[in-house]
């Protein structure tokens, strides 16, 4: 199984999200530069990591999400490429229209670094399927710009087709309905504020996270 | 060819900045200031004879993200 992180300037959870992978796959995970047009063949997992792209220019992941490679990752996630954007790597995902709304700075305008609860939205994705419905998790967020935002219809939307993989269990930045991490149409691209690869193993204090790349491990196998 | 793009957010999307910018007004002793809205200006050097189309193009593929915000352009 092969998995690659996207390394744009500014990026910082690169290393960290590429050590999840390489940890449940099994294989060195592959770094792929922002100026790449193409990703190496055959990979199973991209990864779009948190950080501050391009310094946040514009808006967060605004600059990253029209850089080359980003077309290449698009392609990927068209064939079912699965594609896993964390913090900065979700305000990507939007910014490239990969996953619906936008995120914008959080309501009470501090950066919120610090350990939240979350609730699983659905358990029906190859991303969430080592959870329960429903099930309370602890992962923890670092961002500036987390407060996710889309209309009525998109909100609707999103949640009468299941794709609210996870939500605050309280208000943490001023989030539509407490949204922290959705996936698209397809169910193969994840985008979500908490960094999951911050809790993987027992010396990060839990290993709530551990069971995202466990399940994706497991669905790709 | 100087062009302005004005970002604006969305009537009805909340402003986060512009309400800090509010309350530090209202601190300052500025009353009667009913609410703040905070956007960005960009302005652009343009090739003469660039097609207002192709402006229109470069605020909704990048100035701005349309999902939150509008934009305006002004020729200076």
């Amino acid at each position: 199984m092969k998995a690659a992180v996207i390394v744009f300037p500014g990026s910082n959870c690169d290393r960290d999200l590429a050590v999840a992978f390489r940890e449940l796959t099994g294989h060195e995970t592959v770094m792929v530069w922002h100026g790449e047009t193409t990703l190496p063949d055959g990979l199973d997992i991209i990864g779009v990591p948190g950080g501050f792209s391009y310094g946040d220019y514009l808006r967060s992941g605004a600059m990253a999400a029209r850089s080359p490679v980003m077309r290449a990752v698009a392609d990927a996630a068209g064939r079912g490429v699965a594609v896993l954007g964390v913090c900065n790597g979700f305000q990507v995902l939007t910014e490239t229209g990969l996953l619906p709304g936008a995120l914008m700075r959080n309501a009470g305008l501090n950066f919120v670094c610090r350990d939240v609860g979350l609730t699983v939205g659905t358990s029906q994705t190859m991303f969430t399927s080592r959870y329960e419905d429903g099930e309370e998790i602890v992962i923890p967020v670092a961002h500036h710009d987390g407060n996710y935002f889309a209309d009525d219809a998109t909100l609707d939307r999103l949640e009468g087709e299941g794709r609210v993989a996870f939500r605050y269990t309280g208000d943490v930045n001023g989030s539509a309905r407490n949204i922290a991490g959705i996936v698209n149409d397809a169910g193969n691209v994840l985008g979500m504020m908490p960094h999951p690869e911050r809790m993987i193993e027992a010396a990060h204090g839990r290993t709530d996270g551990r069971r995202i790349f466990e399940g994706l491990v497991g669905a790709l196998a | 060819m100087k062009t302005r793009v004005v970002v604006t957010l969305k009537p009805g999307v909340l402003d986060p900045q512009g309400k800090a910018v509010h309350h530090a007004l209202t601190g300052l002793g500025f009353g009667g200031v009913n609410d703040v809205r905070v956007g960005k200006i960009v302005e652009l050097d343009l090739a003469d004879g660039t097609e207002p189309a192709a402006i229109e193009d470069m605020c909704r593929k990048l100035l701005a993200n349309t999902v939150i915000e509008n934009f305006r352009i002004e020729q200076a």
